[in-house]
């Protein structure tokens, strides 16, 4: 075996050796010291994230099974920054006392399933796919679970694990119908035959293909679970799901769809998605509307936010590409300056609902202004990085100049007006006071603080430094063998 | 190029919006405010030296061949979206965009000045300055946008700022609630202007203003006769982008967010919904006017929504009894004046003369309502209450107020030599120059501009003498006084500018002749309405109650406005909340909390992960998951045979 071929994975490398640090200091550092292990996690990730935008190669290992390119070196950086703000985010909490002795697994956890979202991105083989997509799911019950004491946290872990288990099998049963009709798991190998290929296994193929991801993704009618376990789960976890964890698979989402399955795509599964993106965004909007839990109601948004997300896969060039890279990378500063916010709050005071909200402003203007910020980001309105997002998935998506495509993003505008009504609910809640605040003032920890800081920025100034995209559409243009099967 | 230094108005601004929002806490109130109003007089020298420089220099190419040019003193590429689709940002200065740099830094200075005196003692002081201070650099970049983008992105940001500016009394409900519903009608309205934008520059390929203007018929035929649902393409986008301005505008039937957002401070009142954002959507129009001018269909649009609004709004304000109300209305007929002026301005006719009309409309108008508001705040200030009954006979004890008030009066109503007088009368000459109908439809309009605004002169300032008790109304400080004494004077002189020298709609000078016909009747009109107001209000009598009696349902209607908002409320509570939300939520409790409660109740054990999958919860789900799976394979595969 040629082991140099290891140097086209720098990024699984060093996340690898990340990891191991973490479970070298998680053994051998004396219990007391442990303390130190979050914040040790968080430089060691800063760190790894910085040296990670230097490590751009470009070439295949494993006889084809795994590819690195820019696009999927842009896509993990994008991860790795999220995740940094997670790790910066948890600090605080992972040193509480109800963490005292599991807080080593915490980190390993989070890292391996980061590990396995690469491993989903860069997979050119359906094997490496899977076992990407199974590291990336499985770890997360665990995590999921991590308040040992709470009920609603096991709760919680059951319904996922129950759920992304089916959807695993259920992804696996599209699997075998595509090997059964191609004879081959290579991405490439499947691609070339499945042009003019209309057969009904094909169909059948891809829709469970399409709903083994989109469970991930929290695609209706694929998302029933979103709630519960949003609500369940410890925050700093359910912010990683709705954000790290969506936005890889809306990056495997992109690249198996059309690189795969880009030939059948006018064919086959053109309406299928066209369905799925219209009920998404509605249904996540109109529930949404109704939630008084705080982590409820980021759940439905983050619902029919993965809608606008997969716009950018219907524009299915590298415009697309470049528009939904973007879009996740201004969807992690937004939600998780939300999550930041409501995580803070529910640490201080053990508040989640939208009512604890009212009259937030007077005792703590900070976090009420951040949380206004990313409200008004996730609803779209200019000239903050929403905006912008939301305008270059759109006009990627017109980009293709199909009648049913306007359509689709009507309706898709018309929804932004309903999500600004209850992302302004929000605003309404911290700002108008009938009675006194519930919240009493306080200081939020040091790392909430930066995390909260490092979003807030990226909400201002993503959308208005132009370069962030161009450098995002230079890197999908490098991707683009993979669109040479779509049109 | 040297006129370059025009970015430093907004760069002022943006950066004492900052400051103060960083730092203003910090800061003693006093402080604050002064800094904030400080920088908005230099503001305000730069800009009128930008707009003069424009007007009258010509070493910079600001005339060629006796046309006045549109420069690009500042122009950067912001984002290469396309290969064809390019965003700049910059600076464009143009005799509109000159002129409104002049009414945007006047009237922001004098509210700037009169807030210091009107807002003391107001929690947040310091966030109302950085509040206004954005609103401002919002404002002011609208207006020199060279792009629709660009435009769109300080059209929105302007929505922003007023949003936070109108909730500024964060306490009052009211507010809130005003501040939520301004935001979401007009986002609502933006709605429209963004598809208005996305197929405009989708068939040209380009944002710019100058290269979709200078050559209007190109840009039109771009889309090669493509229609949709048997209008041109060109026609819906021209007309979604009217929809966008409609809404910041607040024409009729999105006019409904202006009357409440009264319920902010009124400086913020006089600064947004008098002077500066509330045209926005006339701006816009001129600022497409050339478009517009070949789609005969788009500007007749403009013109019925307009001359219904101005009718509609002024028989609203007739039998309102908050003086910002009323103002609010008189304001919104006011603006489908100059709506309706652009949409009767053929350039054939009388060389496009509605154009210059309407902008210089927008001019005085600007000022002296500007001016009714200022004037409002203070008597606001006095007597604090909104209602017209809690005064009466106020000439007496706020002299200069009662001056001032009289010059608005006076000049909405179009007395001469009063400034709304000349630019009402140019907008009736246009009104006539295209068709009667319109003509007299704004010349009655006219009349009852003059007889509200009369009224309320009357109820404020005579009437009667309600018991002040110990509380004795005073006239305001003098940083209040000061702004009204200054808008007074403009309001009187402005009508002398010679307007058709500086803006028109092919930039070429154009020479105003009053048309003496049209002046003397409108004067006629406007006594009568002042002399009807004279007689039914000068003294306190029965004669309003009266009338309105006699014509009681009329008088309900109208004092309910119309019951637009209840038809507003009833479509989005009763229809969109019982039809489709309602549902949901149902669905929502019942079948999701549902599951969740019970077994909350039921599980104490450790075995509740199997009672929990026996008890039906995940199995909903999966099955779900499973139907949604199938039936996206069974429906496709019907789709495909």
């Amino acid at each position: 075996m040629d082991y140099s071929q290891f140097l086209y994975m720098p990024q699984e490398l060093g996340l690898l050796i990340v990891f191991l640090f973490v479970f070298l200091f998680d053994t051998f550092l004396p219990k007391r010291n442990q303390t130190s292990l979050p914040v040790l996690t968080a430089v060691l990730f800063g760190i790894f994230t910085v040296c990670n935008y230097f490590m751009l190669v470009r070439g295949t290992a494993f006889s084809g099974m795994f590819e690195s390119t820019a696009a999927t070196y842009v896509m993990k950086v994008i991860l790795n920054i999220g995740v940094l703000i997670v790790l910066i985010q948890s600090i605080r909490w992972s040193n509480s006392e109800e963490m005292a002795i599991r807080r080593g697994e915490f980190y390993e956890l989070l890292l391996l399933t980061v590990f396995g979202m690469y491993l989903m991105i860069s997979a050119r083989h359906f094997l490496l796919f899977v076992i990407g997509l199974e590291t990336a799911s499985l770890p997360l019950a665990a995590l999921v679970a991590f308040h040992k004491k709470r009920y609603e946290s096991h709760e919680a872990a059951a319904k996922y694990m129950f759920t992304a288990v089916f959807s695993s099998a259920v992804f696996l049963m599209g699997l075998s119908f595509v090997y059964g009709l191609f004879g081959s798991l290579y991405f490439s190998d499947i691609a070339y035959q499945v042009v003019n290929n209309t057969s009904a296994v094909l169909v059948v193929a891809l829709a469970f293909v399409i709903a083994g991801i989109g469970f991930k993704l929290s695609l209706v009618p694929f998302h029933l679970w979103t709630a519960d376990v949003y609500q369940g789960a410890p925050t700093p976890v359910t912010s990683y799901l709705s954000v790290i964890s969506k936005g890889a698979a809306a990056f495997a989402f992109m690249v198996v769809l059309v690189q795969v399955f880009g030939a059948a795509y006018s064919k086959v599964w053109e309406w299928m998605l066209y369905a799925i993106i219209v009920l998404t965004i509605t249904l996540g909007n109109l529930f949404a509307i109704r939630q008084r839990n705080i982590k409820r109601f980021l759940a439905f948004s983050s619902i029919s936010q993965a809608g606008y997300i997969m716009l950018g896969v219907i524009g299915g060039n590298e415009l697309g590409l470049a528009s939904l890279m973007f879009y996740v990378l201004v969807y992690i500063f937004s939600n998780l300056a939300a999550f930041g916010v409501a995580f803070a709050i529910e640490q201080q005071s053990g508040k989640v609902s939208i009512d604890d909200y009212n009259g937030l402003y007077k005792t703590n203007p900070w976090l009420s202004f951040t949380m206004m910020l990313a409200m008004f980001s996730l609803a779209g309105i200019p000239p903050f990085a929403g905006f912008f997002s939301k305008f270059f998935i759109f006009t990627s998506a017109l980009e293709c100049g199909e009648t049913s495509i306007y359509v689709l993003v009507l309706i898709a505008l018309i929804n932004t007006i309903v999500s600004l009504y209850y992302y302004l609910l929000v605003v309404k809640a911290m700002f108008i006071s009938p009675d006194e605040c519930s919240v009493a003032r306080f200081r939020s920890s040091c790392g909430e603080r930066v995390a909260m800081i490092v979003c807030t920025f990226g909400i201002i100034l993503t959308g208005i430094v132009s370069c962030i995209y161009t450098f995002l559409v230079e890197a999908a243009q490098d991707g683009t063998t993979m669109f040479g099967m779509l049109n | 190029m040297e006129l370059s230094y025009t970015v430093a108005v907004l760069i002022i601004p943006v950066f004492m919006f900052l400051f103060l929002g960083i730092v203003g806490v910090k800061l003693s109130k006093k402080t604050a405010g002064i800094l904030g109003t400080v920088a908005m007089g230099i503001t305000t020298v730069i800009a009128y030296a930008a707009a003069l420089t424009y007007f009258f220099g010509t070493d910079q190419g600001q005339v060629v061949d006796g046309v006045r040019q549109q420069l690009t003193v500042l122009d950067m590429t912001w984002l290469e979206f396309t290969k064809n689709l390019v965003i700049k940002i910059g600076v464009l200065l143009d005799p509109i965009s000159a002129m409104m740099l002049i009414v945007i830094s006047t009237v922001s200075f004098m509210v700037h000045l009169y807030s210091l005196g009107y807002m003391d003692g107001e929690r947040g002081f310091q966030r109302y300055y950085a509040f206004l201070s954005l609103f401002t650099f919002s404002m002011l970049g609208l207006v020199l946008a060279t792009n629709i983008f660009q435009m769109y992105i300080f059209w929105e940001l302007v929505g922003v700022s007023s949003y936070l500016l109108i909730g500024f009394y964060y306490t009052l409900p009211a507010a809130v609630s005003a501040s939520k519903k301004a935001f979401i009608v007009t986002r609502f309205a933006d709605l429209g202007f963004l598809i208005g934008i996305l197929i405009l520059s989708f068939y040209t390929d380009t944002f710019d203003f100058l290269t979709l203007t200078s050559d209007p018929q190109a840009a039109i035929s771009t889309a090669g006769g493509a229609t949709f649902l048997g209008c041109s393409v060109m026609t819906w986008a021209l007309t979604l982008i009217f929809v966008g301005g409609a809404g910041k505008s607040a024409m009729f039937p999105l006019h409904i967010w202006l009357p409440d957002a009264m319920e902010g401070p009124t400086p913020v009142s006089a600064l947004i919904h008098a002077a500066t954002m509330v045209v926005a959507g006339v701006y816009l129009v001129a600022r497409l006017f050339p478009l517009y001018a070949v789609d005969a269909a788009a500007l007749d649009i403009i013109t019925v929504v307009g001359a219904f609004t101005a009718l509609y709004a002024a028989a609203v304000a007739c039998v309102q009894s908050d003086i910002k109300r009323v103002l609010a209305f008189s304001t919104i007929s006011q603006i489908a004046f100059m709506i309706t002026s652009l949409g009767v301005a053929s350039p054939e006719l009388h060389h496009g003369v509605g154009y210059m009309a309407s902008m210089f409309h927008l001019f005085t108008h600007a000022m002296f309502k500007a001016l009714l508001f200022l004037c409002a705040g203070a008597i606001i200030h006095a007597v604090h209450s909104n209602e017209m009954s809690a005064m009466g006979g106020l000439r007496k004890y706020m002299p200069i107020c009662h001056i001032a008030f009289l010059i608005g009066c006076l000049a909405i109503a179009g007395i001469p030599p009063f400034a709304g007088f000349f630019s009402k009368d140019e907008i009736l000459v246009a009104a006539y120059n295209n068709s009667p109908v319109w003509g007299v439809w704004l010349s009655v309009v006219a009349g009852m501009t003059a007889f509200y605004m009369f009224r309320l002169y009357y109820k404020i300032f005579w009437w009667n003498n309600p018991d002040y008790g110990h509380h004795t109304p005073h006239e305001a400080p003098m940083t209040m006084t000061f702004p009204l004494i200054f808008l007074g004077l403009v309001s009187i002189v402005a009508g002398f500018i010679p307007f058709g020298e500086f803006v028109t709609w092919n930039r070429e000078p154009y020479e105003i002749h009053l048309d003496w016909t049209v002046a003397g009747t409108s004067i006629v009109i406007a006594l009568i309405g002042i002399g009807l107001a004279t007689v039914m209000y000068r003294k306190e009598n029965n004669i309003p109650e009266q009338l309105a009696n006699r014509f009681r349902g009329l008088w309900t209607a109208a004092y309910h406005r119309f019951y637009m908002d209840e038809l507003y409320q009833f479509i989005t509570h009763k229809i969109i909340f019982a039809c489709i939300s309602k549902p949901i939520a149902w669905f929502d409790r019942r079948i999701i909390d549902g599951t969740m409660d019970m077994l909350a109740n039921i599980t104490n054990s450790a075995s509740f992960a199997v009672r929990r999958m026996q008890s039906g919860s995940v199995q909903t789900y999966v099955w779900f998951y499973l139907i949604g799976a199938v039936a996206a394979a069974v429906i496709t595969i019907i789709c495909l045979i």
